[in-house]
């Protein structure tokens, strides 16, 4: 089978490199703020447990699309006052940073819980075995929780990975110029919308199929020195 | 924040949830019908009943729903044998669209779902209707899926709210549901923030009561009392 492309296969490899550049880039805020997120739902303080639990019910709630749409266009005015403060004129967000706030919020929201669960699946005596030895806890933290919770936490950041990926075609809505927006302007150049899509369709699967393989290697790494129970 | 405009805007707003409703409502039921075969095929031990459902499913889990959608609404009309049939008045039309792509989409997930549920029911469960002469199929119907319909429920209720959130894909193919008809307002309006707070208002309360319902499903199946083995 032989697709023609008319010309636009640069432009939907392009489109590809974006994608994942967004995904990546969204990846490393979700996985900050879900770490906080985490932390703060999981602290003994109130105010801190009831952020955590609102940001993560907050942005649960509402579509992914919307988040998108309100960041890119709800934050024009937030910006020109800034742009005014600043003395740069013309400060705004453009659609990649918008992209990458709006998808990383809803990654973290999500990271928020997986990241939760892990810190509650690790036993009570490695913390308290940490406190023994005189650590402080931001060092328990770093030296006995993180590592841990990394492991347990792997298999579910992977599942909201592939989602995060398959929600950047949603950023095409607001023009940043990804797989979804290339093979829209090459629809409207050859009038071959189920072509293009389909091979738009086929770069996403390809790029979860890719993820898939990396998270495998990831998961192996993070279990070595775990003997996985066989039933 | 200008409460007024959004207090003005109200009723418009409730109108388009109306429509995400309505899409919703279908896509998740008609997911759920087209969902047991698949779910049933897709945890068969040939390989060649498996094959099938596997794709499928890997098609619709692995691609955005807004591929899906483009194909679907956009793609289609590619080709003239489709435009000339006389389903083209449905394919033609963005409702159909959306809700023909969302329950092939949810029908994925859902079969997943399904496909979970099934295997986790206790095999002393079903050996036990085998050995009280069941035939495959009675066992099937009598005893797997009632138990595994309990067993997927509270999968079955995060799928629903996703497929909430996704039914704002709707307004990129013209329809006028919450989403489509806040961008609506807001072209006329100028005001992004105070309508999408508003439309954000709405799926937060969507979702609520979605949760509310379930369970109460859950209570009413005895979900809880199939847990303790």
């Amino acid at each position: 089978m032989n697709i023609d492309l008319y010309g636009f296969g640069p432009a939907l490899a392009a489109g590809a490199l974006m994608t994942v550049k967004l995904a990546l880039s969204a990846l490393c805020l979700g996985l900050v703020l879900g770490l906080l997120g985490a932390l703060a739902k999981t602290s003994p303080y109130k105010p801190l447990q009831w952020l955590g639990g609102t940001y993560s019910t907050l942005v649960r709630g509402v579509p992914e699309l919307l988040w998108v749409l309100l960041i890119y266009f709800g934050t024009v005015s937030l910006m020109n006052r800034l742009g005014e403060l600043l003395n740069i004129p013309d400060l705004e967000l453009n659609a990649f940073a918008a992209g990458v706030i709006a998808l990383g919020l809803c990654f973290g929201a999500y990271a928020t819980e997986v990241f939760r669960g892990a810190i509650l699946a690790i036993p009570k005596g490695h913390r308290e075995a940490g406190i023994a030895l005189g650590m402080s806890k931001a060092r328990i933290f770093s030296r006995l929780i993180l590592p841990q919770m990394w492991r347990i936490a792997l298999p579910g950041l992977g599942n909201l990975f592939m989602i995060l990926m398959k929600d950047t075609a949603l950023v095409s809505v607001i023009g940043l110029e990804e797989i979804m927006r290339h093979s829209q302007i090459a629809v409207t150049v050859t009038k071959q919308p189920f072509t293009f899509y389909m091979v738009a369709a086929f770069i996403y699967l390809g790029l979860t199929i890719l993820a898939m393989i990396g998270m495998h290697f990831m998961e192996k790494r993070a279990a070595r020195g775990f003997a996985r129970a066989t039933s | 924040m200008n409460w007024e405009v959004i207090i003005k805007w109200l009723p418009r707003l409730a109108q388009g949830a109306t429509l995400t409703l309505e899409l919703v409502a279908i896509a998740v039921l008609a997911g759920l019908i087209l969902a047991i075969p698949l779910g049933i095929a897709r945890s068969s031990r040939h390989w060649y009943v498996r094959a099938l459902p596997y794709g499928y499913i890997f098609f619709f889990r692995g691609t955005p729903l807004l591929v899906q959608l483009f194909l679907v609404y956009y793609g289609l009309a590619q080709f003239d044998a489709i435009r000339t049939s006389s389903l083209w008045p449905y394919l033609r039309d963005p409702f159909w669209c959306t809700v023909i792509t969302m329950t092939l989409h949810t029908a994925a997930y859902i079969a997943e779902i399904l496909r979970g549920a099934l295997q986790a029911i206790p095999r002393g469960e079903i050996e036990a209707a085998r050995a009280l002469g069941m035939s495959r199929a009675k066992a099937l119907f009598y005893i797997m899926l009632p138990r595994a319909a309990r067993i997927g429920l509270p999968a079955y209720s995060n799928e629903v709210i996703l497929m909430l959130k996704a039914s704002a894909l709707a307004s990129t193919v013209t329809l006028l549901e919450l989403t489509g008809m806040a961008r609506t307002i807001i072209a006329r309006t100028y005001l992004p923030v105070e309508i999408f707070f508003a439309a954000g208002l709405f799926y937060l309360l969507i979702s609520f009561l979605m949760v509310r319902a379930f369970k109460l499903l859950e209570r009413w199946l005895r979900v809880d009392a199939c847990q303790g083995r």
